[in-house]
């Protein structure tokens, strides 16, 4: 956009494996996400793709450290986090809209206490009558009338309640939101009203976003640029419309012919990149490449060695040993 | 003849809090081979409608009217024992959910078979090679073995792969697939739907497709139905409803999608919130939400009329246009086709 290329948010490096249980006295590493690096800049809105279980939910909660990395670091506006302090204050500006509207409000607190919540933990307003005013304010920044403040979550529909947890994240003025799959629950008449409030609160308070979605059609839309993610890599990182008409992975390709177009005439000419087997389980990642065992291109250097994450164009970076080749 | 014609289907639950009429009054007709979806939103009345021609709606929901008919045979209020040589057999269902909707204690093997000794007379020798064939028609790989895997082993690509080959083992003449591919991943969904259109084409069976993805009814069907509040607003063929919508509603559906063009314009959403069916205004359901409505709207449900030969809607926009353009006249208040 149009701030140029100063990143708010810079991740390098970022790491987190859990330890499963796989038997008594016996764990086992899941890489859940592994070596992620990229960056967000000012203003603009970073679509992160991939399907359920590659890790992209994982790198929204671990870039705010609401799981404790791995390895890797977290650089805010130039700073490098690493004490508890320096979190906190982050977590003032980065703050996170969850996918299900569902269970992420407390059904025992009205919607002024949810919202309000943010702010008394961080202790912002001394005074009662000002938290009011910041609560009232936030509700009808999110389209809520005062009325809803007493009430509880459960006698809103989805669509609202997505609008309260809006109005939580943005509770403390914050740069930067994670929305995680914030539109995935809601029914299509409603998601296009919530999109349009992300892109109305956007450009009039100048917010940043990590939009984490499996709705390749939504992130088209809403991003300026995308991140495909895989198996805990990040496999493409481009401008949108590039990603979108020129994508250089292969699982890229897939991903994006495989998305149902809503047009019988493009639908049946379509020719659908369809892949073969199942997403491995991240306990089990094949060696080198974590794609190869579904990849139409795959040869043996793809089993031998992970490609290494490049710049093959302005701005767009390809993890891939053959992308040359296939393109 | 249809294959299977539904007509002025009605089917109520009733709730503590009243009445709800989850379909109100829905008609349709299914020829042999055909693939028709049903879109619309959560609560429009989509799965209540294919729960009704299989009769197993949950014990609150009655069907409270109306006439399924299968190859000219009525099936409501022919009993149960009719029903039990439908299901499965003539009508098979795939659910949205494929792990809730295998039963975690038993093996693959023995639920394939179960529905195979009981509408056949195969043995059991029989019925275990038929089971095998079938997984192998679904692209499962190593059949033999996943026979004997329990529910929980398997991906949920591969779990829904074992529900399709579990509907399709009695070569059923309609395959009701509700929400078969929404709890999958794209590339697996995409496995999913085009593995149903090559044995829809090798077995020549139709296919009722519920689904709220505009996506999936475009890649796949013949013709669609749009449900708003347990009617159908729209029918018409694929190419009519997508290029041609004459409701309001189909409309402002099509409008709010997000695609590659709509990068960087605000996208133009349906108004309010979804329809209480508890509450169902007087007139036409979607009057509240409809940026279009007339004084009409809000006082009288909109008569079906047909938009040509492939297309019916129930919009009075849609009336209005006819009666401007002279294909409909006004007699004395009363509309006349």
């Amino acid at each position: 956009m149009n701030n140029e290329q100063r990143p708010l948010i810079e991740v390098k490096g970022l790491k987190k494996y859990f330890d499963i249980n796989t038997g008594m006295f016996k764990t086992k590493q899941l890489k859940a996400v592994d070596d992620v690096s990229f960056s967000v800049n000012k203003g603009e809105t970073l679509g992160l793709v991939g399907e359920s279980g590659c890790g992209k939910t994982t790198v929204g909660r671990t870039l705010l450290h609401l799981y404790k990395p791995t390895a890797g670091e977290v650089i805010y506006n130039g700073n490098l986090l690493k004490t508890k302090s320096d979190i906190k204050d982050f977590r003032k500006h980065a703050t996170m809209v969850f996918q299900d509207p569902y269970s992420s409000l407390n059904p025992r607190m009205t919607v002024s206490d949810i919202i309000g919540e943010p702010l008394d933990v961080h202790k912002v307003y001394k005074s009662k009558k000002l938290r009011e005013e910041k609560i009232l304010e936030l509700m009808s920044h999110v389209g809520l009338n005062s009325e809803h403040a007493s009430r509880y979550a459960h006698e809103f529909s989805g669509g609202q309640r997505q609008r309260i947890g809006i109005a939580r994240s943005l509770a403390l003025n914050p740069d930067f939101i994670v929305c995680d799959e914030p539109v995935s629950a809601l029914d299509v008449s409603i998601q296009a009203q919530v999109i349009n409030m992300f892109e109305e609160l956007q450009s009039k308070m100048g917010l940043t976003y990590l939009f984490i979605a499996h709705d390749l059609l939504v992130v088209r839309h809403i991003s300026d640029r995308i991140a495909v993610m895989y198996l805990g890599r990040m496999v493409e990182l481009a401008d949108a419309k590039e990603i979108y008409d020129s994508p250089l992975h292969p699982y890229s390709k897939s991903l994006l012919s495989a998305v149902p177009v809503p047009d019988p005439k493009i639908a049946r000419e379509n020719k659908r990149i369809v892949l073969q087997g199942d997403i491995p389980s991240p306990l089990n990642a094949p060696s080198g490449c974590p794609f190869r065992t579904r990849c139409p291109y795959a040869t043996e250097q793809c089993a031998e060695a992970m490609p290494e994450f490049k710049e093959v164009s302005k701005g767009h970076f390809v993890a891939c040993h053959r992308v040359d080749e296939i393109n | 003849m249809a294959l299977l014609e539904v007509k002025d289907l009605r089917t109520s639950f009733f709730t503590d809090a009243g009445e709800v009429k989850a379909v109100n009054g829905v008609s349709f007709e299914l020829e042999r081979g055909k693939v028709l979806g049903i879109v619309g939103e959560s609560g429009s009345g989509k799965s209540v409608t294919a729960y009704s021609i299989m009769q197993i709606l949950a014990p609150a929901g009655k069907i409270v009217g109306g006439s399924v008919k299968l190859d000219g045979e009525e099936l409501i209020g022919s009993g149960e024992n009719v029903m039990k040589t439908v299901r499965g057999n003539k009508v098979s269902i795939i659910f949205q959910d494929p792990m809730t909707s295998l039963n975690p204690t038993y093996t693959i093997g023995s639920q394939l078979m179960e529905a195979i000794l009981l509408h056949t007379d195969r043995n059991k020798k029989e019925a275990y090679a038929r089971a095998v064939e079938m997984l192998q028609l679904v692209n499962v790989n190593e059949p033999e073995k996943r026979m004997k895997q329990y529910p929980f082993e398997l991906s949920g690509g591969m779990r829904q792969r074992v529900m399709i080959a579990m509907a399709l083992a009695c070569e059923p003449d309609i395959l009701i697939a509700d929400e078969p591919t929404t709890a999958l991943d794209v590339t697996i969904q995409a496995q999913i739907l085009e593995l149903m259109q090559s044995l829809q084409e090798e077995l020549g069976m139709a296919i009722i497709m519920i689904t709220h993805d505009l996506g999936v009814v475009a890649q796949m069907c013949d013709e669609v139905i749009v449900m708003y509040a347990g009617s159908i607003c729209e029918q018409g063929t694929a190419d009519e409803i997508f290029y041609n919508p004459q409701h309001e509603y189909t409309k402002g559906l099509m409008r709010s999608l997000p695609s590659a063009s709509t990068a960087g314009t605000r996208l133009q959403p349906i108004s309010g919130t979804p329809i209480d069916l508890l509450n169902m205004p007087k007139g036409c359901a979607f009057a509240p939400r409809c940026d279009a409505a007339m004084k009409i709207c809000i006082e009288q449900a909109a008569p079906r009329v047909d938009v040509n030969a492939d297309h019916r809607s129930a919009c009075w926009m849609c009336v209005k246009n006819q009666i401007d353009n002279g294909t409909i006249e006004v007699k004395g208040g009363e509309v006349n086709e």
